[in-house]
């Protein structure tokens, strides 16, 4: 089988966002595979190792990303494909993301592609959907349980807490919700091959794209930080009496009863 | 030109989400005088077209179709290309709900055009429609524009007010039949885990508990508060990777985001990945034993104090206060 995971390098959730020049900052920050991202890399390999075939490991971003497709080298995938979009793209959107991936695996008969469904950073969850549509195959987002057999589908889709089973053929885009699996830690000896794995780098160029036929079909005008929380007030006194005050409080002074 | 803005009205269990009157005052906001067509998708929601006009839209356009009893992203899509080809509107919003995810993606993916997600804010600036939406979990906000297509977006729940309810306004509900086919997903069973309670992305109160709620038992003082005060329950990642609760209560960067008027954290130590699925809630409660807790960090109300004990207590002060009231 022939599988292709989306991958996005994105800042640790440990990290704090400050701005520079209007800009997220990131300088000296941690950056990891999107957590959503994992439980598709985690879900690929098992595919594979349940069905056979291979796992390609997609990204679209900067050189930077190749640290992030090395951990899923390590953690199992087969082959990675870096396209290097520095040079082209100043501001892109999910479109322009989605456009790319999909003029990339055009022609390439994936049977199952699996990203996560929403990335932690920009938190849009189009990717996914958009790439399926563009290559004109079903997705099912948000799933916690996949199963393949002769090529028949059968998944449980996570609807805000309700469970659908649904089920579907190859080729089939599905993205994942936290429960799906537990991604694994890369082994040390996984670590060693991922060095020698094939990562490709591509550019616009080499997909027969221009700028202007990904140009992002939104603009971000400005970007800033929330107001600082002022710290609250910490009640005191037997608890019984705390209690009866926080209620005051959230009645007369809050006014959220 | 005047502008025309679609809202998907969403139906759940027979009846419009609330969300949908959110996305009307928002399409208000950005129409600016301009006219608002709900569109009804479904096996049999024609009925509820009117509910729509009197949360502001002019008129409706209802799809029915029997392959349309259950949302699949390939049948909605053809019932609201319909919609979008008969209309020709300038943008199109949804809920920011399961459905909403799902479906804007597909439709803006089609009609090669740009999509605003999780919406918390619309405002009007020279001519533009100006979109705020937080990014990084509520970390950090962008603010953006749609510059190429129809303008497509989804509303966060909670943050956009819906118009006053107008039982006297009246406007047209048409049917539009649309040939639905080739769907190529299909729902063999629907398991409803979150039917007890509130959902959780747009409740109004939350109770939330972290690890300090000890065991799956532990949160029941947490159901009793939610059931007197008609919120939902959610949970901290701890809770979750302790087994306590499902992760559908997840709450945080991974999980969900929220903003209701009233967040209560019960045990929660309040881990930056956590604050950030919770800190822009209008009101914070902290109720923690622990006085060095992060949550007071960010909490307008804090108690320092077991919440086994404290909980109970105040149950019983908003029991009271309803009897009362």
């Amino acid at each position: 089988m022939n599988i292709y995971v989306l991958l996005k390098r994105t800042f640790d959730t440990e990290e704090k966002i400050t701005l520079s020049n209007g800009k997220i900052n990131e300088d000296g920050a941690e950056f990891i595979i999107n957590p959503y991202d994992e439980y598709a890399v985690e879900e690929a390999i098992q595919v594979r190792d349940a069905q056979g075939g291979e796992v390609t490991v997609i990204s679209v971003g900067t050189e930077e990303a190749e640290k992030q497709l090395r951990t899923a080298l390590a953690m199992g995938a087969d082959k990675a494909v870096l396209i290097n979009i520095e040079d082209d793209v100043e501001n892109g959107d999910q479109f322009t993301t989605a456009k790319i991936i999909g003029e990339y695996l055009k022609g390439k008969k994936a049977d199952l592609i699996i990203a996560g469904n929403v990335a932690i950073d920009g938190g849009s969850g189009q990717v996914g959907p958009r790439v399926a549509e563009i290559l004109e195959i079903p997705y099912i987002t948000t799933i916690t349980k996949l199963d393949i057999a002769d090529g028949n589908v059968s998944v449980i889709r996570d609807v805000e807490g309700d469970s659908e089973t649904i089920e579907a053929s190859l080729p089939l885009l599905v993205t994942a919700q936290q429960g799906l699996n537990e991604p694994r830690y890369p082994s040390l000896p996984g670590i060693m091959k991922a060095k020698k794995k094939p990562l490709e780098e591509l550019e616009l160029d080499d997909l027969d794209l221009e700028e202007d036929d990904v140009e992002a079909k939104t603009k971000t005008i400005e970007i800033y930080l929330p107001a600082k929380k002022e710290a609250g007030k910490v009640l005191s006194g037997e608890i019984g009496d705390q209690v009866s005050e926080l209620v005051q409080l959230l009645r007369s002074e809050a006014k959220v009863i | 030109m005047a502008r025309k803005f679609l809202v998907l009205g969403e139906v759940r269990d027979g009846s419009l989400r609330n969300v949908s009157f959110e996305a009307i005052g928002a399409a208000k906001l950005a129409a600016a005088g301009g006219e608002i067509v709900g569109v009804l998708v479904g096996d049999s929601v024609q009925n509820l077209g009117n509910e729509m006009i009197q949360y502001g839209a002019d008129r409706v356009v209802a799809v029915e179709n029997d392959q349309l009893k259950q949302y699949t992203s390939d049948g909605y899509a053809q019932g609201l290309l319909a919609v979008i080809e008969q209309e020709k509107p300038e943008g199109i919003f949804f809920g920011h709900t399961a459905l909403g995810k799902d479906l804007a993606p597909k439709l803006a993916g089609k009609l090669e055009s740009g999509l605003i997600s999780d919406v918390t804010s619309i405002e009007e600036e020279g001519g533009n429609i100006v979109f705020t939406r937080p990014i990084y979990s509520g970390k950090a906000f962008e603010k953006k524009i749609v510059t190429g297509g129809v303008i497509f977006a989804t509303i966060r729940p909670n943050n956009i007010e819906p118009l006053a309810k107008d039982e006297s306004r009246s406007g047209d509900v048409a049917a539009l039949s649309v040939d639905i086919k080739d769907l190529r997903t299909i729902i063999k069973d629907v398991v409803r885990k979150a039917s007890e309670g509130v959902d959780l992305s747009e409740a109004k109160v939350i109770i939330a508990g972290g690890r300090g709620v000890k065991s799956e038992d532990g949160f029941e003082p947490l159901k009793e508060l939610a059931q007197v005060l008609g919120g939902a329950v959610g949970a901290s990642r701890g809770a979750c990777d302790a087994d306590y609760c499902d992760y559908s209560l997840q709450i945080g960067q991974t999980g969900k985001v929220v903003t209701p008027d009233l967040y209560i954290a019960c045990g929660i130590s309040g881990a930056i990945q956590h604050l950030a699925g919770m800190s822009n809630s209008k009101v914070i409660v902290a109720i923690n034993k622990d006085p060095e807790a992060n949550i007071f960090n960010v909490a307008d109300y804090g108690i320092v104090g077991d919440l086994f004990e404290v909980l109970p207590l105040l149950t019983e002060e908003f029991r009271k206060l309803k009897v009362n009231a």
